[in-house]
């Protein structure tokens, strides 16, 4: 029979009389948590600062065409020389044209989708920006600005005006901010846009686009989709390029596959575009935990030191209990409590030490030239991090004070009151 | 007669350093309200035999009954219930919890038994200090008070749970003449008018003498 108020008051009074001791291996637990939530909230923050930087340009699946040569070549229809070995030299790609065919009837398709978060058409076009006599070569990209920054963050990387004003501007265009700098220009100025075919188009600047990677920014620039197939002169229909979100990305393998043999097109999904970028990612939470593993482990140490300590003190104290009628497993249970409630008061403070850190850290200012939406360092706020961070407090506490509790479980009372 | 404690051909071998036989066909017994003390040089075995007697040691054979039942070979949980319920034990040093007040250590017993409420605990430890005239410490720390004062407090506590027998391995013998003279009134007071058994492992005469019998031993064996 356990009577647990009894052993909880042993427990309390050895805690409190040897508040010292106590107190260090408490903030032995709360240095490690802290550090833990401390570190793991910041390095996931850098980690999805990382993966934004290039996933949210990326689309889940991205559908075009594909110029190049088929796979079945004229030969291989001929059936005299079907048991041949044919070479075929000088391939040229098929003749194809860039356009989707019926790509409205497609984006319709797979909006029905129930994984399809938002399908959103794009025309890609080479073009010249004028300068003077100057062309420098570039690429007009026709969108629907409002749906791009709703599925795409478009918004994070206009730095001057917004995606609502390119899509109130039929003539309006998102510059990238490398050529503006090259061209000088600012918003409200215009900029003349030349065509592969030749002609010229006055366009006036509502917006700069930064993307963080320069290359991009001196050739990339975005104007509404109705705006392009003008300048190129094609129908409302002349689609190059659809982007999906899902709302679940380890979907997208899977659709892409079917898009693919469905309607004859080619589909990249986004885990095949960025494998090596997953790769990245996963190292580094691996460290990011393997850290903080060992700086729990280590304040698990020293629990585990100062209750050891802590039972030899109480030799005596545990004899006497003994002699009194406690059993060795309630003597057990004492020091387990201890154990127990160190690790709890301790990761408890560690939450909040680790909350207060990264909390700082959060609010400490981290302006970069590539991402310009960033003030601050980044930090994620997961509540799971603190689950994890407590329960390993009271995993290695526990642990930590079993061991030593085992030990004071196994005195033997009569060699220690001879003992004296 | 009404025997509250028994032994049957109890043996004990120390097996460390050498082989040794401590005790040797230890047979007595000990009948409610006695006072018996156990004398014998240094070595003799007697306080190896307090300990087996009081369930604390277990590595023996032969047979111990307690209230005429018998207690050889229960677990090591079931002999600390026994220990809490049915003996009381006073130490040659006090051995008191050093962090506890007088009061908590005295009730520390009967809250481990848990058979009545904490309220009743209180005040039977109360009861218990008053009447060993030292409940005006209840609430002193263990550790700042007087060597006497603390033998008594370990004698409250041994009768908290009013047990059947209380055991003492020299109770008196780390106290001047005084205490000593004190602790045995109280010893003799218990026997006499609560009728309880008392077994005393001691080293001084006077003290012996005066107790109802003494239990002589030499190399383990019990002489007289």
């Amino acid at each position: 029979m356990t009577n647990w108020n009894v052993i909880a008051s042993i427990a309390k009074t050895h805690l409190l009389t040897k508040i010292k001791q106590t107190s260090t291996a408490a903030i032995g637990v709360t240095f490690g948590i802290g550090a833990y939530i401390t570190l793991v909230s910041f390095m996931s923050g850098l980690n999805q600062m990382m993966d934004d930087l290039i996933l949210n340009l990326t689309p889940h699946i991205h559908i075009y065409n594909e110029i190049e040569p088929s796979d079945r070549q004229p030969l291989n229809l001929y059936d005299k020389f079907k048991n041949s070995f044919n070479v075929v030299h000088s391939i040229k790609p098929k003749m194809n044209q860039k356009k989707i065919h019926n790509a409205f009837p497609i984006i319709n398709y797979l909006k029905e989708n129930e994984n399809a978060l938002g399908v959103l058409p794009q025309l890609k076009s080479q073009i010249f920006y004028i300068a003077g006599s100057i062309e420098m070569a570039g690429s007009l990209t026709g969108i629907k600005p409002l749906e791009e920054a709703t599925y795409f963050k478009l918004d994070d990387y206009i730095v001057q005006g917004s995606s609502n004003e390119l899509h109130n501007n039929s003539n309006g265009v998102l510059l990238g901010i490398e050529i503006a700098k090259k061209m000088s220009l600012r918003v409200g100025d215009r900029v003349q846009i030349s065509t592969i075919d030749g002609g010229v188009f006055p366009l006036k600047i509502v917006g700069l686009y930064q993307s963080g990677i320069a290359d991009i920014d001196a050739i990339q620039s975005f104007a509404n989709i109705k705006t392009v197939q003008r300048i190129l002169g094609v129908p409302q229909n002349y689609i190059t390029d659809i982007n999906v979100k899902l709302n679940n990305i380890d979907k997208a393998f899977l659709l892409a596959k079917n898009i693919e043999k469905q309607f004859n097109l080619t589909a990249v999904d986004i885990n095949t575009a960025n494998a090596q970028f997953e790769t990245g990612t996963s190292i580094r939470n691996l460290i990011t935990y393997a850290v903080s593993i060992t700086l729990l482990i280590v304040a698990g140490f020293g629990i585990y030191n100062i209750l050891n300590m802590l039972i030899y003190e109480k030799m005596n104290d545990i004899a006497i209990l003994m002699a009194t009628g406690f059993s060795g497993t309630d003597v057990q249970l004492i020091f387990m409590l201890q154990a127990i409630i160190i690790g709890i008061v301790g990761g408890i403070f560690g939450l909040v030490v680790g909350y207060g850190l990264s909390n700082l850290i959060d609010n400490i200012p981290f302006e970069t030239q590539a991402l310009p939406t960033v003030k601050t360092y980044p930090v994620i706020f997961n509540i799971w991090n603190y689950v994890i961070g407590i329960s390993f407090a009271f995993i290695s506490t526990f642990f930590a004070g079993y061991f030593p509790s085992q030990k004071a479980k196994k005195i033997d009372p009569v060699t220690i009151i001879r003992g004296q | 007669m009404n025997l509250v404690l028994e032994t049957n051909n109890i043996n004990k071998y120390f097996k460390k350093p050498v082989l040794f036989h401590v005790l040797k066909d230890i047979n007595f017994k000990v009948s409610k309200g006695e006072f018996v003390s156990i004398m014998g040089k240094s070595g003799c075995g007697k306080s190896t035999l307090l300990y087996i007697l009081s369930t604390m040691d277990n590595d023996y054979t032969g047979k111990l009954f307690l209230n005429n039942q018998l207690v050889t070979g229960n677990s090591r949980q079931e002999l600390s219930a026994i220990r809490n319920k049915h003996i009381g034990f006073v130490f040659q040093f006090h051995y008191l919890l050093s962090e506890f007040s007088v009061l908590e250590n005295v009730m520390l017993p009967a809250k481990k038994l848990g058979r009545k409420t904490f309220k009743e605990i209180e005040f039977d430890a109360l009861q218990k200090l008053k009447m060993l005239h030292i409940d005006h410490l209840a609430k002193k720390r263990a550790s700042r008070i007087s060597g006497g004062e603390k033998q008594r407090v370990a004698i409250a506590r041994a009768l908290i749970n009013n047990p059947s027998i209380i055991m003492g391995d020299e109770p008196t013998g780390n106290l001047d003449s005084h205490n000593s003279e004190n602790v045995f009134n109280v010893f003799k007071e218990l026997s006499v008018e609560q009728g309880l058994s008392l077994l005393v492992v001691t080293h001084d005469d006077d003290f012996a003498s005066r107790s109802d019998r003494i239990i002589r031993m030499e190399d383990g064996k019990i002489i007289v």
